[in-house]
């Protein structure tokens, strides 16, 4: 027995006068916590709460709670703290996280209201009149331009900019194959393609089976440029260049050998079992102009016919970097808040680096007005996108769409267990085991992501009704039906949002 | 308690949102441009008496400075002496003022009106050696520097051949006031207000106006703010809290800057929904996608009724109400004039029996130009 062992945080409890002893629940954790010999014996520093035992114990004999074990309480040092401190003492090493930040930070979104219609303006029913959805993500021109027809009427001679076209103004946000499984990545697409909207590759290529959904693709090109070539630029609806990620700005990625399987090998083209690592930069790009010939390089290759987008980490001088994007000739710009998810991070990084999504939403959105060029491009926002009254308040400091990424994983079974980065996920969806890929199934996962996506529009559209608009072009920017409550003068100044009673 | 226009305005201002006020309009355009006399227009909003309470009215008269046809003909309000030195000052140094005068009325008829003065400029050949290529931006810029930065003034109007007259009252004793029928104008807007909350200031009464648009509105526009960052980013500023100033920058923008037709303007302004989009014929439809693509935030969103008047194209009158038609308007035509009203009794209290009377569709705009493509 030694000492300095960390204690567990979950304590499991095994009801013996339920439990038959079918031994599921050794089978289902793939973390190693659980041992059948007379009786299911548990390693409860190996729990991690993912509850997939609790999930399938067919007598539902299985309890996961916090463990009771007492730390004796202090101001300073938090529990956390000192275990963080002693997982360091032991390994000598950086720690190392799955999904966003689990710190507490204060959210924005919490302390914004939306507005709703009273008297002098009428409310809009959602079921009883249309309200529109439909988002564009691209370049637009300035000013449109028109020739007398054949038959005299009018016709359009400016050629609009390649645009993709939304049903719903939420995508699902970079999520890499290899990161994530196949099962994951295929059900993503596939209720992207059900439901109008597009899904992104992340940095790791697509499969080969993954080519049918390419009109609801945006492909990623990363650091590392793993899986990008001809034949993976020319299927997608969209290319978006990573340049950093909410939750680790300035860090590149590390996938580990393990994960790469002779079909991550293919798809990322790279031997099998090497670690994959995405420089903190890429290696062309050490200053705006780069970025440029980058993006340029994109679109010549793609003979201008998709929309180019570039992926950026909210950090505290965002707004400058993104009018510097605008101008570099990005038809878009993804903007992922501090809370945003990951497969792997360094915690440090994760959780104490870069600026929330709703501030930086409304520095770039007043930036780009300032400068006269808001209108000519997209701006998507996420990291942190919990809900669509989320999705509501990023639409109205100024974003024109989001993306969600670990709120799709919930969907398809997630339960926030922070393990991402070890391959293990008991759920099938931050894997590349085979056995555990299996609990994923395809159809159910579709189908899952399909309602979320219904949900959150079905919600949007009562949203639009209670503030008397049927359109969400109408919400965006439109921050006058905003207000905060419990913010201070200054944060209220920088979301441009009065407070509540005002 | 003397309570100046400044104050007024301030008080306001100060209240922190916008003025929100259900309302009447009223529109007549002869077609021909023949002289309507301002009585007219006076007895078709009294027709529709209960839409007001008397906290603000106002009109635009078309055609009505024929003398002076090729002035911008400045229509102020002002606080006193000292702002009308400023604004004096101000024009007299930035444009040619060709005449100016006070604007006559019968200040006995209403509650302690403020100063009204109008001033017929031309704006210089050139400034600082460089000719002025474009006089209505030159002369829109010099109405919104006096706006945001001459206190205690305001201008009501500044369109050529035309004039807004406006103020805290009845329309029929607003109209009273300015001595409306002394007027002949091819084109009237009439409107009465019944705001929610404000404390009634002259500047915030309908029309409202830039350059030669003017818009009289009945409704509120829930997307305001979406509409407003959109302008602010093209140089025009949104002093008045008012969601109808709103209409008319939007209009001289897509129209005056953006070279839209007016149809087209109007198109984005309600433009159809995307499933009857999809219903159009094919190059109608690639139009119109273009328009909600390209300017999305020039849609307006929320209930509205309004009638524009123009001198853009020659005069013309443009009716429009929002998308699902959450505000009424009638339309009538009689003869050579078009009339456009939130009431059919404001029609019928002036026309007689019309040739023609219509309910406009939801989004569809009546358009009816002097001697030119109305539909």
């Amino acid at each position: 027995m030694n000492p300095l062992e960390i204690p567990p945080e979950f304590h499991i409890m095994v009801d013996v006068g339920k439990c038959q002893l079918c031994g599921r629940c050794v089978q289902e954790c793939s973390f190693g916590a659980l041992r059948r010999t007379d009786k299911i014996e548990a390693d409860e520093r190996k729990c991690v709460a993912c509850q997939r035992c609790v999930a399938t114990c067919p007598q539902r004999a299985i309890m996961v709670v916090d463990h009771p074990l007492a730390f004796a309480l202090h101001g300073t040092w938090t529990e956390k703290n000192r275990r963080d401190i002693w997982k360091q003492a032991e390994t000598g090493r950086a720690l190392l996280s799955g999904t966003g930040t689990d710190i507490s930070y204060p959210s924005l979104f919490d302390h914004i209201l939306i507005d709703s219609c009273q008297v002098t303006n009428p409310p809009i029913d959602p079921l009883r009149e249309p309200m529109e959805l439909r988002t564009y993500i691209g370049r637009r021109p300035r000013g449109l331009e028109f020739v007398e027809g054949d038959s005299g009427g009018l016709e359009l001679k400016t050629v609009l900019p390649p645009s993709i076209e939304l049903k719903t103004p939420i995508i699902f946000g970079a999520m890499s194959y290899g990161a994530v499984s196949l099962e994951t990545h295929k059900a993503l697409a596939a209720a992207a393609h059900e439901k109008g909207t597009v899904m992104n590759s992340g940095e790791g290529g697509l499969h080969a089976e993954m080519r049918e959904y390419g009109q609801n693709i945006i492909v990623q090109v990363a650091s590392g440029r793993f899986g990008v070539n001809m034949d993976y630029l020319k299927l997608a609806a969209a290319i978006e260049i990573k340049i950093g990620q909410g939750a680790k700005p300035g860090i590149g990625g590390h996938l580990i050998g393990e994960k790469v399987t002779e079909q991550i090998s293919q798809t990322r083209m790279i031997p099998t079992g090497t670690d994959a690592i995405s420089p903190a930069p890429h290696h062309d790009i050490y200053s705006i102009e780069d970025l440029s010939q980058l993006i340029y390089a994109l679109k010549e290759a793609t003979e201008y016919k998709k929309p180019i987008l570039v992926k950026i980490a909210a950090v505290h001088n965002v707004a400058a970097i993104s009018s510097g994007i605008v101008r570099a000739g990005a038809d878009g710009i993804v903007i992922d808040g501090f809370r945003g998810g990951t497969g792997a991070a360094p915690t440090v990084i994760r959780d104490h680096h870069g600026i929330p999504i709703e501030p930086a939403i409304a520095a770039v959105d007043d930036r780009l007005r300032e400068e006269g060029i808001r209108d000519e491009v997209s701006i998507i926002a996420s990291g942190g996108i919990r809900c669509s009254s989320d999705v509501a308040k990023a639409i109205a400091l100024g974003s024109d769409a989001v993306a969600i990424g670990t709120a799709a994983l919930i969907a398809l079974g997630c339960r926030i267990c922070k393990q991402c980065h070890t391959g293990l996920c008991a759920w099938g969806i931050c894997t590349q085991k085979p056995e555990l890929r299996r609990r994923l199934d395809l159809n159910t996962a579709t189908r899952r992501l399909c309602n979320l996506l219904d949900a959150w529009s079905i919600e949007l559209k009562e949203i639009l009704g209670a503030l008397g608009m049927n359109a969400i072009e109408s919400l965006r920017g439109n921050r006058d039906r905003l207000r905060g409550i419990g913010l201070d003068h200054t944060t209220l100044e920088v979301l441009g949002i009065k407070p509540a009673g005002r | 308690m003397h309570l100046s226009e400044r104050r007024r305005k301030e008080e306001a201002l100060s209240l922190g949102f916008r003025v929100h006020d259900g309302c009447g309009v009223a529109g007549i355009h002869n077609e021909k441009g023949r002289g309507i006399p301002g009585s007219r227009i006076v007895k078709a909003l009294e027709a529709m008496r209960p839409r007001y309470n008397g906290l603000g009215a106002g009109y635009a008269g078309y055609g009505i400075y024929p003398r002076y046809r090729d002035c911008y003909a400045i229509h102020l309000i002002l606080d006193d002496e000292e702002s009308l030195r400023k604004v004096g000052e101000m024009l007299g140094g930035k444009a040619n003022i060709i005449r100016e005068e006070e604007i006559p009325a019968r200040r006995h008829v209403l509650y302690n009106p403020p100063m009204l003065r109008r001033f017929f400029v031309k704006p210089p050949e050139q400034v600082g050696g460089l000719p002025v290529e474009d006089p209505d931006s030159y002369i829109m810029n010099l109405v919104m520097a006096i706006n945001s930065g001459v206190e205690g003034c305001f201008v009501m109007s500044s369109g050529k051949n035309m004039g807004v007259f406006k103020g805290v009252g009845y329309p029929v004793d607003v109209a009273d006031f300015y001595m409306l029928e002394e007027y002949q104008a091819s084109l009237w807007l009439g409107h009465g207000r019944f705001p929610t909350n404000s404390p009634g200031w002259w500047g915030g009464a309908h029309p409202f106006n830039i350059l030669g648009w003017s818009v009289v509105h009945n409704g509120e526009i829930s997307s305001y703010d979406a509409n407003r960052r959109f302008l602010e980013q093209y140089g025009y500023k949104c002093m008045l809290l008012t969601d109808t100033e709103l209409v008319a920058y939007l209009l001289d923008f897509l129209v005056r800057r953006e070279g839209l037709p007016l149809k087209l303007a109007c198109r984005a302004l309600a433009p159809p929904f995307w499933d009857k989009i999809t219903r159009l014929s094919p190059s109608q439809a690639e139009i119109v996608r273009a328009l909600r693509v390209v300017y999305p935030n020039a849609l307006l969103n929320g209930p509205f009724s309004i009638i524009i008047g123009t001198n853009a194209h020659g005069t013309g009158m443009i009716g429009l109400t929002d998308r699902i038609k959450l505000r009424p308007m009638v339309a009538a035509r009689r003869g050579e004039e078009i009339y456009i009203a939130s009431e059919e009794c404001a029609i019928r209290s002036v026309c007689g029996e019309p040739d023609q009377l219509w309910m406009p569709r939801a989004g569809e705009p009546i358009i009816s130009i002097a001697n030119g493509e109305s539909s």
